[in-house]
């Protein structure tokens, strides 16, 4: 349980996915002028890392990796080369899955993440994370945290640059500096100030 | 022909994907810390860039078009499969390093974008050359990220020691903070002013412009 806690803070935190590994900032960017989108985004992203992350990690172990086909009598086989094929096409069809879903039982939340639901599909943060979970071998209950965390983290970050973008856009910037330019130096020193956590662990 | 050297050339500066598109900025930052990597991993964007725009505007009449984002990642995905099992059949040290920034070539925005943006639209040819050029752009951007960031942060280049660093008895003390992730947004955000100062037309519109100063007599 120890371990699982100390899981989740080190990926909120230390290993933020935006802000220490530059993962999905192309929307991150993009979609930060407001505060209200940034919400909308962030619990999107929770939302699909919480349920592709695991997904990812089960047919990983059941199917990609090698020998893992021995329970359908393929002990020798080896597909982990059909990975970043097969992890895509699981984020995709979950995004589309979950927009279907949604758009059904919870129409107020769809409506609320509007546009940004299938922009996710192209969003780095998501593949990334399912890409680290295989690289570092996580458990299944391990995974589960991990996509949270991830989730939680980006959000956070997005939600945080999407305050300071707001407030700064009243301010007098230098004219090739203005828009993108200061965007990119603001998200450095909050890359900064994460930093910080650095050492942190439970 | 000046037509495709405008398609080969515009991304480069004019056009740039990552300081005006907004594009392909997610692996940009985290592979620039030492310019061997880099420039692998330009090298796989580029060629991952024009074959998928090739490949798309080849079938790009077949394509109906409520399925074609399925499409397109497949064919992405199967090309970034491909430059993945080179780089471990031929460079495995390399491939470590990049980890798993290769597979994210596949949600780098700028393949998807230009796919959609350019390849449904045109020819084959013209498709690839600018795949090319879009690659370039992203090339230019990253090394020259990469460059400052192991010069200044580790006093070398391609691996090999220019300025003599403390540690090995020179004068040199390295920046650190070049070395770490936020010092790639600064110089990034550096070169989007340095170019947004030449092309001027680039300049973002400011949303509130400040009320001059009034001196309180006059009021």
């Amino acid at each position: 349980m120890e371990a699982l806690i100390s899981l989740f803070i080190r990926a909120v935190f230390v290993e933020n996915m935006a802000l220490a590994f530059f993962l999905g900032m192309c929307t991150f960017l993009a979609l930060s002028k407001k505060v209200s989108a940034a919400i909308g985004l962030g619990i999107a992203v929770i939302v699909v890392q919480t349920i592709t992350v695991p997904v990812n990690n089960l047919l990983f172990n059941f199917v990609l990796r090698e020998g893992a086909l021995a329970w359908a009598g393929f002990p020798d086989a080896d597909l982990s080369f059909l990975g970043y094929l097969s992890y895509i096409g699981v984020i995709a069809a979950i995004v589309q899955i979950l927009e279907m879903v949604l758009d059904k039982y919870f129409p107020a939340l769809y409506n609320a993440l509007g546009v940004f639901l299938p922009l996710i599909t192209v969003n780095c943060a998501i593949l990334g994370a399912s890409l680290f979970m295989v690289e570092r071998d996580y458990t299944f209950s391990e995974s589960v945290v991990y996509g949270i965390g991830a989730g939680v983290g980006w959000a956070l970050a997005i939600l945080a640059l999407a305050g300071i973008r707001e407030k700064l856009k009243y301010s007098d910037v230098p004219a090739g500096l203005r828009g993108l330019g200061i965007t990119f130096v603001t998200v450095g020193l909050m890359s900064l100030g994460f930093m910080s956590f650095s050492g942190v662990s439970l | 022909m000046s037509e495709t050297r405008k398609v080969l050339l515009a991304p480069i500066f004019a056009n740039n994907p990552i300081a005006l598109q907004i594009l392909g900025i997610c692996s940009a930052l985290a592979v620039t810390t030492s310019v061997n990597v880099t420039i692998v991993m330009c090298i796989a964007l580029t060629s991952v860039t024009a074959f998928s725009n090739l490949f798309i505007s080849m079938i790009r009449n077949q394509i109906p078009s409520s399925i074609r984002i399925i499409v397109q990642m497949t064919i992405i995905a199967s090309l970034v499969i491909v430059v993945d099992q080179i780089l471990k059949a031929y460079a495995f040290e390399m491939s470590k390093q990049l980890s798993v920034f290769i597979g994210l070539i596949i949600t780098n925005c700028i393949v998807m974008g230009r796919a959609e943006a350019f390849a449904m639209q045109n020819p084959p040819g013209m498709s690839f050359i600018d795949g090319v050029g879009n690659g370039l752009g992203y090339s230019v951007v990253l090394l020259f990220v990469a460059v400052i960031r192991e010069f200044l942060g580790a006093g070398s280049l391609f691996g090999v020691e220019i300025l003599a660093t403390v540690n090995n008895g020179g004068w040199y003390i390295p920046n650190g903070l070049l070395l770490l992730p936020p010092s790639a947004f600064f110089i990034i955000g550096g070169f989007i002013w340095i170019l947004r100062t030449v092309y001027k037309d680039q300049v973002e519109e400011s949303e509130f412009t400040m009320k001059a100063h009034v001196k309180k007599e006059a009021m």
